[in-house]
């Protein structure tokens, strides 16, 4: 279940639980916790990762604190016929080590999934963030695994490449 | 496509059926050896079979008498893809992250490898 601390994980590994309906990922950032922490806390800097490059991220209702709740947008770019989708929870709680936050997509209110991030030290200015999504059955874990299917696989490279270019990173 | 993997991730949301694929893997077993070891009638290990048919994870040959149980590995090459795919999308999203991150550390001076000054304010 759980990893020793050993292996490195510069990128993104994902594990789908076989026991219970929930997705595991493990990611290194060179940041620290309080800055990953405010990373997913912060209104402001949130809009600016979370989505994939087809949306534009719109916060509606924000209250980090603990029980307190999120409303935002994804806004499909390209003009005319551009969807909207919901996504709504709460934080149970909130600290600069662990995040408790609920999660839903609007038109599914009742299948509601938990998301814990936790972001340990790993010294060296680097942190790693283990993020544990529990859903409420398998076939919502899975079609939240399969909900990117029809995006296009490379767009998050396409996106990196404009970060390079404008020298981001 | 879809629907075929959600019937192959349905199908293994069973310990049983998560076994008895398990079992398969290291090669082709009657109905009868695949139930051995399990407590549960022939006819229940028959109702999982036909859950893994119908998902596309194993065949049964029509012409030998035994019927031996065969495991699709095309399925699980699939399901492979559709898990890598989602993993492609958050290391995406993380790479977005580590690029806004980075923006802060040059906004906030303290912060890079001071880690208890980065949240005052």
């Amino acid at each position: 279940m759980s990893t020793t601390a050993l292996p490195h994980h510069p990128q993104a590994e994902i594990t789908a639980d076989p026991d219970v309906p929930a997705i595991r990922i493990e990611r290194d950032f060179n940041a620290t916790a309080a800055q990953l922490s405010r990373a997913h806390l912060d209104p402001e800097i949130f809009v600016q990762w979370c989505g994939p490059d087809s949306v534009t991220v719109r916060v509606v209702e924000w209250d980090a604190r603990p029980l307190g709740s999120y409303r935002y947008l994804c806004v499909e770019k390209g003009g005319e016929g551009g969807g909207e989708h919901a996504f709504r929870g709460t934080f149970p709680h909130v600290s600069e080590n662990r995040i408790v936050q609920t999660f839903c997509y609007e038109p599914f209110p009742e299948s509601i999934s938990l998301e814990t991030m936790t972001f340990t030290d790993l010294g060296g200015g680097r942190t790693r963030l283990h993020a544990f999504s529990l859903c409420d059955s398998f076939e919502a874990r899975d079609q939240m695994l399969a909900s990117g299917m029809d995006t296009g696989v490379n767009e998050g490279y396409l996106k990196l490449d404009t970060l390079l270019a404008r020298g981001a990173l | 496509m879809t629907d075929a993997l959600s019937r192959a991730f349905s199908a293994l949301a069973d310990p049983t059926r998560r076994d008895m694929v398990a079992r398969l893997t290291e090669g082709d077993q009657t109905l009868s050896e695949l139930a051995e070891p399990y407590d549960v009638s022939l006819q229940a290990v028959s109702k999982h079979l036909k859950v893994l048919e119908t998902a596309g994870l194993v065949t049964r040959s029509r012409e030998a008498q035994r019927r031996p149980v065969h495991l699709e590995a095309d399925v699980f090459d699939l399901m492979t893809k559709w898990i890598e795919r989602y993993r492609d999308r958050a290391e995406a999203r993380y790479q977005r992250l580590d690029a806004v991150l980075a923006r802060l550390e040059d906004l906030d001076p303290d912060a890079p490898h001071d880690t208890h000054e980065g949240a005052a304010s």
